[in-house]
């Protein structure tokens, strides 16, 4: 009994899949079904490509939203700090070269003090964090509304912030896209190979015990937040840069889908359990469906209705909580 | 000690509440041009009375340790339905009430529904009916407009004897139905069991879930309640989603400031309510003060952080730091 | 006795957890107006048999009788409306409510279907007095109570239900001397009103003084039921472990340690009201015990010294350097060396879900990573070697630290700290609730411990642990040092006298009377 399978390593990913997320992807092979008895342009290559590019916003903004989660936390303040992200780097534009050459490193920075603020409460304040991130959401909010006078800022994207999210470095693979992958893939080293990673799955467990495990847990919650609110606000620039310019609310359609994504890709919300492959799966997913629905032209209204009962569906399915009994 | 002083402590948050609600509307008042007249009362009172029923909406859910990120929207789409069912004859609006009310209870059923049968996590199913209800409100009203009973709009919105507001006797009204019996009831004592452990009153045989869903079930109806006055109050129905989050925001800040603890088990619906209050006075001292209203959302969002960060000089007191891991 | 009905009777009773048998075609007799005692090494059994009996968990198979009537309980409500009230290991208390509110939590008095207060308060008040805790106030917040009157609480809560059959799982473990004979004595004055009470306990001498009858369980079936007084404790102890049960304790080293330089010193150490000017010394190569009541402070001692409490007054020094510790991060440092085992081992010292590997190396990571990434090849060869060290049964290293046997478990608490190869280990209370075999293991690994060089600090609620195993016993009374015991001088007589801090002449004289 005593001796170890020491060989086996992490390696044998397939054999340790979660059910979730094998679910996760077995629902976007049946999305695609669906949407090419519809139109058969579902699975084009360009389709699925702009596909991607769509969810590599989503992703990049969803990344940090995990990282919180399995801290056992969550972060309400994603829509502001989107948007906080896409104003200040529009704004930094508009002061001269510096301005441009600092814009997309200046409205990370911004999204990342939002995340401080969020961590700093969490982890020294010990407020919950579903209340301080509300809290700070709607300082930010109101930081931008000051800022802009309520109006649409006038301020433009640079090229840069263009160039990162809509063009392309490889031939037909956009450049969101690459973002994405490097956030991912920072990501995935992160939390499997560092010390980081491993003290954010144990205070996802239990910060008692990680805590008395000598781990620095307030530093680590910290910058976790941080990190959250700069991934948020570098979705935000690539928006802005999509979009050319920053819009008020335009984060408030973010909270919702990346929550989402993270959950139905398995990752526990209570902390501690999941795994980067599942994000994506769940980031995946939840494009598809929103395009899907605006492929068959639903008005915003039944749009909101479809789409909550869907991803209430869907944790129904597989995101419960076990029994009691 | 006394038998009082052991009241005293199991009620401190809320007798915390009420103080601040006086120092708050003592100063409104007091730098008010108007000053105190029964008529700066009774607007600050019919803006109150809606945040009130929405907390304590949020309240009922967070004595269970959970958290309802809906009820702003339960609170817009009551709002919209009530622009078309609550007008015609006395008997048409009454039905129209009860049918506002019975979707309100719905909406907070489906979320307890879903919560505690499905055994979903509040906050992310909350967010999800939220876009449902959200979705329906837009479905019933895509453009603002509607109407109501404008009678009785005006007669709820008014004061009665020239000096009482007649929403705040509501208010007391549905405290003294909703509130008092549940809090005294079997399901009102598992709802705090619930939230101050889970584990325990299982093991007691409380009916948990029955108590979780109810507290859900009424939240909905609480909102109901606020949506419906939020229809006296403009005429008309609108499906505002900034306002609708503004509203659940706004709900959590409330029970903060009401002494109701966020990780469950303790605080009173009526600190909530005074919580609400408190929340409403400081945000329209900006006005006494004559500031601009672009001010508005900077101010409340600092209000909220402040008032969530308060809790933290308890932090000072603590001398095992394994307490903060409670 | 034997003549009468039972009762309440179990036959064939099973009932399996994923791939373990918890219980196997297990049988128990009760009778009322008897104490039985159920024994048994942890994962024998007990505790699903007790939920089984409550209503917590339904069996898989078998068949109860109450009163002849064949009965099954759906939830624990049901067990408690046929009579059967249980007090459980962990506390079943909220926290919020008053402790009228939890006595009568289950079934509280109506009144126009409203909660009767006044009614629920004279209930409460009723069944204090019956539990012997008069003096516990119905309206204060159970919060507030310290842990043993918590318990009695719970006991008073049980009572109130009017049961026919009291069970009591390990509910001694968390209070004091002086409640337990309250409680003992109030248990007995139960049976003669003709209550069946079944009473599990670790404490062997707790239930040689209360049993009538006995059960022993071993594997999930029940080996041996037997009258009280009729079997020795040895016998005892060799029906739960199976096995020949000798030499439980290693041999203490020669007195060579005292030799040594003081590793640890501390000099007037006080904190709140709960340390008082505390002042010793640990040198290598010593296991010094914490003795004493529980809860005079020895928990406290050892969370001051790793750096968690706040507001620590006076010095710590470590090998003559004055320090000053502010958190675990900084005690477990190559300056300080030290390694804490808490008290909790499913809150505090593992993380269930994870991997046995990421438990083993949690405590040390920064020593298996450069720049923050971790090496695998260091960090598996170390585990490796820690596995083998203290022989942790795991099917690998990377199933769940929640699937091993308590023992398994508290092993691997014990096993991450030592990856950091600490010079100052301190234990709080590491054998409770784990099995014998584990706990001698446990002695042992002290001992090797404190022979390469580390000073221990071994807090300890038994008595004979401390016997066994330390070098030097301090007994602690109300947040400060009562008195040093020291080699032979470490007796159970001296320990409990100190510990209630009476003079051992006294002592005689209150136990003659």
């Amino acid at each position: 009994m005593s001796d170890i399978s020491s060989g086996r390593g992490r390696n044998g990913i397939w054999k340790r899949i979660d059910p979730a997320v094998a679910t996760a992807f077995g629902c976007i092979v049946l999305l695609l079904l669906v949407g090419s008895l519809y139109s058969s342009n579902f699975l084009h290559l360009e389709y699925l490509l702009l596909q991607l590019k769509v969810a590599s916003f989503l992703g990049v903004i969803a990344t940090g939203a995990m990282l919180v989660i399995l801290l056992g936390q969550i972060d309400l303040s994603a829509p502001w700090a989107i948007t906080t992200g896409a104003m200040m780097s529009c704004a930094a534009a508009a002061y001269g070269p510096t301005g441009v050459a600092l814009a997309i490193p200046f409205g990370i920075l911004c999204g990342m003090a939002i995340g401080i603020v969020n961590g700093i409460g969490v982890a020294y304040l010990r407020i919950p964090a579903m209340i301080i991130t509300l809290a700070t959401n709607a300082v930010a909010q109101g930081l931008m509304v000051v800022y802009t006078g309520g109006f649409s800022p006038q301020d433009e994207a640079t090229e840069a912030m263009r160039y990162i999210a809509t063009g392309f470095l490889i031939p037909s693979v956009p450049n969101a896209v690459l973002v994405w992958i490097v956030v991912g893939a920072g990501a995935v080293f992160f939390l499997s190979r560092t010390t980081f990673g491993r003290a954010v799955y144990g205070i996802g467990n239990s910060e008692r015990a990680a805590y008395l495990s000598g781990i620095d847990t307030r530093r680590i919650l910290v910058l976790a937040f941080a990190v959250s609110g700069g991934l948020s606000a570098l979705g935000g620039v690539l928006l802005a840069g999509y979009s050319s310019k920053a819009a008020q609310s335009m984060g408030d359609v973010y909270l919702l889908p990346a929550i989402a994504a993270v959950v139905l890709g398995g990752t526990s919300i209570l902390g501690g359990r999941g795994s980067y492959l599942g994000t994506v799966a769940g980031v995946i997913l939840i494009t598809l469906l929103q395009s899907i629905l605006s492929v068959m032209q639903i008005p915003e209204a039944g749009r909101q209705v479809i789409y909550g009962i869907v991803i209430v569906v869907m944790l129904l399915l597989y995101g419960r909580a076990p029994a009691s009994r | 000690m006394k038998d009082w002083k052991y009241w005293l402590a199991e009620q401190r948050g809320t007798l915390l509440a009420f103080v601040t609600f006086i120092v708050m509307f003592a100063i409104y008042v007091s730098n008010h041009p108007a000053g105190f007249t029964a008529n700066v009362v009774q607007t600050a009172a019919n803006k109150g009375v809606l945040l009130a029923f929405v907390a304590m909406a949020q309240a009922l859910v967070v004595i269970t340790a959970g958290i309802d990120l809906s009820v702003g929207m339960i609170f817009i789409l009551t709002n919209c339905l009530a622009s078309w069912i609550v007008v015609g004859t006395p008997l048409e609006t009454a039905l129209g009430i009860v049918g506002v009310l019975l979707a309100g209870l719905a909406c907070g059923a489906a979320n307890g529904l879903i919560v505690i049968y499905g055994r979903l996590q509040p906050i992310v199913t909350t967010i999800a009916t939220g876009a449902i209800y959200f979705g329906i409100a837009l479905l019933l009203r895509p453009f603002p407009g509607g109407g109501v009973n404008e009678d009785l709009a005006d007669f709820l919105t008014g004061k009665i004897w020239g000096v009482i507001p007649v929403s705040l006797i509501v208010l007391l009204v549905v405290i003294l139905v909703v509130w008092v019996p549940f809090s005294r009831s079997v399901m009102g004592r598992t709802a705090y069991a619930t939230g101050s452990s889970e584990a325990a009153a299982y093991m007691s045989a409380m009916p948990i879930r029955r108590a979780k869903f109810l507290t859900y079930t009424l939240a909905g109806l609480l909102a109901g309640i606020g949506g419906l006055f939020l229809t006296f109050f403009t005429y008309t129905g609108e499906a505002a989603l900034a306002s609708g989050n503004a509203y659940t925001l706004f709900s959590i800040a409330a029970v903060v400031l009401g002494g109701v603890s966020l990780y469950g088990g303790t605080g009173s619906a009526i600190g909530a309510v005074f919580g609400a209050l408190t929340f409403r006075a400081i945000g329209d001292l900006l006005f006494v003060f004559d500031l601009d209203p672009l001010w508005q959302p900077l101010f409340q969002g600092v209000v909220l952080l402040i008032a969530v960060s308060l809790g933290a000089f308890g932090l000072l007191r603590v001398r095992n730091k394994l307490d903060w891991f409670a | 006795m034997h003549g009468a009905n039972p009762l309440f009777r179990m036959e064939g009773v099973s009932k399996r957890y994923g791939g373990v048998r918890a219980l196997d075609h297990a049988e128990l007799t009760v009778h009322a107006g008897q104490i039985h005692g159920i024994l048994g090494e942890n994962g024998a059994g007990k505790s699903t048999l007790i939920k089984i009996m409550s209503g917590v968990v339904a069996p898989d198979e078998g068949r109860m009788t109450l009163d002849g009537k064949e009965v099954s309980f759906a939830s624990p409500a049901a067990a408690n409306d046929a009579g059967i009230a249980c007090i459980f290991q962990e506390l079943s208390l909220v926290p919020h409510l008053s402790v009228a509110d939890n006595i009568v939590i289950s079934n509280p008095p109506k009144r126009f279907g409203m909660i009767d207060r006044k009614k629920q308060r004279a209930i409460a008040e009723e069944a204090l007095a019956r539990a012997g805790a008069a003096d516990i106030h119905p309206l204060a917040l159970v919060r507030d109570l310290p842990l043993s009157r918590r318990q009695m609480v719970e006991i008073a809560k049980a009572l109130a239900r009017k049961p026919r059959i009291l069970i009591l799982d390990e509910a001694t473990s968390a209070l004091t001397a002086a409640d337990v004979s309250k409680i003992f004595a109030v248990l007995k004055r139960l049976r003669e009103e003709g209550l069946a009470l079944l009473y599990i306990s670790h404490r062997m001498h707790e239930i040689a003084e209360l049993a009538d009858v006995c059960t022993v369980f071993r594997n999930g079936s029940n080996v041996a039921t037997y009258e009280a007084g009729t079997k020795s404790d040895n016998e005892v102890v060799e029906l739960m472990i199976g096995r020949e049960y000798t030499n439980v304790f290693p041999p203490k080293a020669p007195v060579a340690a005292s030799d040594n330089p003081p590793v640890i010193e501390c000099r007037r150490l006080s904190w709140a009201d709960q340390l008082k000017d505390i002042s010793f010394s640990v040198r290598a190569g010593e296991v010094v015990g914490l003795g004493g009541l529980d809860g005079q402070g020895q928990r406290d001692l050892l969370l001051a010294l790793f750096g968690v409490l706040r507001g620590v007054g006076g010095e710590v020094l470590i090998e003559g350097k004055p320090v000053r510790i502010r958190g675990p991060r900084q005690a477990k440092g190559d300056e300080i060396g030290m390694a804490l085992i808490p008290e909790d081992r499913k809150t505090e010292g593992l993380l269930l879900p994870m991997s046995v590997r990421d438990n083993l190396s949690f405590a040390a990571l920064d020593r298996v990573a450069r720049a923050g990434v971790i090496d695998r090849a260091a960090e598996r060869s170390r585990i490796d070697e820690m596995i083998r060290l203290l022989a942790i049964k795991t099917a690998g290293t990377d199933i769940p630290a929640g699937a091993l046997s308590g023992g398994n478990q508290q092993k691997i608490v014990i096993a991450k700290w030592l990856m950091n190869r600490p010079r100052i280990i301190l234990l709080n209370d590491p054998t409770r609730g784990i099995d014998v075999g584990t706990k001698q293991e446990i002695y042992q690994l002290l001992r090797k411990l404190a022979a390469d060089g580390a000073a221990i600090i071994f807090y300890s609620t038994d008595y004979d642990e401390l016997i066994g195993c330390c070098d030097r016993v301090l007994v602690m009374y109300d947040g400060g040092i009562r008195r040093e015991l020291a080699g032979d001088g470490i007796t159970e007589h001296a320990l409990i006298a100190s510990a209630l801090n009476v003079e051992e002449d006294s002592m005689a004289e209150a136990v003659g009377a």
